[in-house]
């Protein structure tokens, strides 16, 4: 112990960090001595507990002698920040097993109603926006920051900006999706989709949302290799839009600080019409942006190959850009929106056709020459199966959009058929082939533990996919058809109660679609698990990352 | 109010065309020029390069 160095001095960062956390402790603390809602008092503990733990990590970060600023280099290569990425990874992992399961729990809920088990904290209507917000922004949202993160730095051949701020971006991250996902089940919601996050979630998140800006600018600006490469400008995008979307959509005022209760700054159909542009947005710039960043760096590095046209790249990225923005008023089809804005958010809808397409085809002509691989490689297979499903589903979304189609399927099952084929094909399998591209890559491992398992996820997930999406497009077209029916004296045919008593077997099937994607999750989650444990180590291992604070 | 509506209106509508369209264009132009082709082609690899 005697050649153990004296602790050294603290940066200046980790002294501001600490009393920045002391003092939003003390903030709770306060808040908690005065409000009376149970849950509000529950998370003014939460985000206190979550402010003195950052006092103790950091402290121990200094007198562990932790180097307070790691080398940007190690013998002229770079020194890589990966630390914040492995936690985003596993976190991604487990967010997406629970939100995977949860949304099991409502399907069988819809078709058996007995599950909701009369107890508030969890029926439908509380576990729904919790599924939602799972698979997104715990899901998704760790995918994108673990993959931005690493992207950004691979591309730049820079370490990540900042040293405590990549942590701060990785675990506040996951202390909102703790609040939020928390607070469904008490009951604190503002009630708009994807948006439900309380106003003082919300906040939280924008600072949070904000240093992740900063993290990847400031390593963007650090870059050695002169070009920019496009799957940073997709990630750039997403973030940039998010935070955009996000103050928009959730400027409201809180009837007290004392309360988790607040008024939207909006009223009446500029309300709704705020609600869906930031809704379209969502998909549009965090399901679709941040997850073409990963196509784009993914999909060529592991079939070893460049991407099939760059020139095409920027195309996309730019007609995405100016077209996606205006595509939300087609979620308000014949309301009290104008119609005009309806016909313009519809023909916006329609030509977002050709950026979606151009950038499918740029993915999947990637592996032209190399489709051999699809054989013997189930993690690009996984990918490339994903962006043929953005194929689709950017196929069914543009003529959903189109009022006539939309006066059948708007508020049947079809949409919810629509938005899983995304968000199950798409979203989850990308994801789920930049985890096994990443997994191995962080820990320094030769390969995956078992391809052989996942190839059983891919196929699982894949039947677990096409159960659920044409159980719902069935369900979804006899409920419009049922709905539009009438007799011959004028009286609509069937009443609402028969159509749901109707949709009862494709419910059914559709929970058991969603239980095989469950299995899938958990073969992937017990494949990378024994990666990391188990796996054969990749031969020169480099500089040893610097400790990580352990600390949420 | 009517007058700033129908000012704004038209702005957006007329001049909000024409310059998203010309910037655009101008991109479309930026990534067909023949001249730019070579480095295009060289900012593809950069993930397979390794360092």
């Amino acid at each position: 112990m005697s050649t153990l160095a004296p602790p050294r001095s603290m940066s200046a960062g980790e002294i501001v960090g600490m009393v920045l956390a002391a003092a939003f402790a003390l903030l709770w603390i306060f808040i908690a001595s005065k409000a009376t809602d149970p849950g509000y008092v529950f998370h003014a503990w939460v985000f206190a507990a979550a402010g003195i733990a950052t006092v103790f990590a950091l402290g121990r970060r200094a007198v562990a002698n932790a180097p307070a600023a790691p080398p940007q280099e190690i013998d002229g290569r770079p020194n890589y920040n990966m630390g914040p990425v492995r936690f985003a990874t596993i976190a991604a992992l487990l967010w997406g097993v629970a939100g995977f399961l949860v949304g099991f729990i409502i399907a069988a809920q819809l078709a058996w109603p007995i599950l909701n088990l009369d107890l508030p904290w969890v029926q439908f209507g509380r576990l729904r926006p919790l599924h939602t917000s799972a698979v997104i922004f715990a899901f998704g949202g760790n995918v994108l920051i673990a993959t931005a993160l690493y992207v950004v730095q691979r591309t730049s051949r820079a370490r990540l900006a900042g040293e405590l701020a990549p942590w701060f971006v990785v675990l506040g991250y996951n202390l909102f999706i703790v609040i939020a996902g928390t607070g469904y089940l008490l009951g604190i919601t503002q009630g708009r989709e994807y948006a439900e996050p309380e106003w003082y979630a919300d906040l939280w998140l924008t600072i949070v949302w904000v240093a992740f800006l900063l993290v990847f600018l400031g390593t963007l600006w650090k870059r050695k290799e002169p070009h920019i490469y496009v799957a940073n400008w997709f990630y750039l995008a997403f973030i940039l839009t998010i935070a955009v979307l996000h103050l928009g959509n959730n400027a409201a005022v809180p009837v007290s600080i004392f309360s988790p209760k607040s008024y939207s700054l909006w009223s009446g159909v500029q309300d709704a019409m705020f609600q869906w542009w930031y809704g379209h947005n969502a998909v549009g710039f965090f399901l679709t942006a941040g997850f073409l960043g990963i196509m784009y760096y993914f999909v060529p590095k592991r079939a070893e190959r460049p991407v099939y046209s760059y020139r095409l790249s920027i195309i996309h990225f730019w007609a995405l850009i100016f077209l996606y923005i205006w595509a939300g008023p087609h979620h308000l089809h014949y309301t009290a929106l104008p119609d005009w804005a309806q016909t313009l958010g519809m023909t916006f809808s329609i030509m977002l056709w050709m950026p979606s397409w151009g950038g499918m085809i740029n993915g999947l002509m990637t592996l032209s020459g190399a489709w051999d691989k699809l054989r013997t490689d189930p993690v690009l297979r996984m990918m490339v199966v994903s962006v043929a499903f953005y194929g689709m589903s950017t196929f069914e979304g543009p003529m959903m959009s189109i009022k006539a189609v939309n006066s059948l399927s708007h508020y049947t099952e079809w949409t919810v058929g629509h938005v899983h084929s995304g968000a199950l094909g798409w979203v989850g399998f990308v994801s789920f082939g930049a985890i096994y591209c990443l997994v191995p890559w962080l820990w320094n491992k030769k390969g995956l533990y078992s391809l052989k398992l996942v190839n059983w996820h891919f196929w699982i997930a894949t039947l677990g996919i096409v159960l659920y999406i044409s159980a719902m497009w069935v369900a979804g077209i006899m409920e419009g058809l049922m709905w539009r029916a009438y007799n011959s004296l004028g009286f609509l045919e069937y009443s609402f109660i028969e159509t749901v008593e109707a949709k009862y077997p494709f419910f059914v099937i559709r929970a058991l679609g969603g239980l095989l994607f469950v299995v899938g999750a958990l073969i992937m989650a017990y494949n990378v698990y024994m990666t990391i444990r188990a796996g054969e180590a990749a031969e020169p291992a480099p500089a040893a990352a610097p400790a990580a604070i352990a600390a949420e | 109010m009517t007058q700033t509506y129908a000012l704004l209106a038209g702005i957006a509508q007329q001049f909000g065309v024409l310059f998203f369209m010309a910037i655009f264009l101008s991109i479309v132009a930026y990534a067909l020029w023949p001249k730019n082709r070579a480095r295009f082609d060289a900012a593809a690899e950069i993930p397979l390069k390794e360092d």
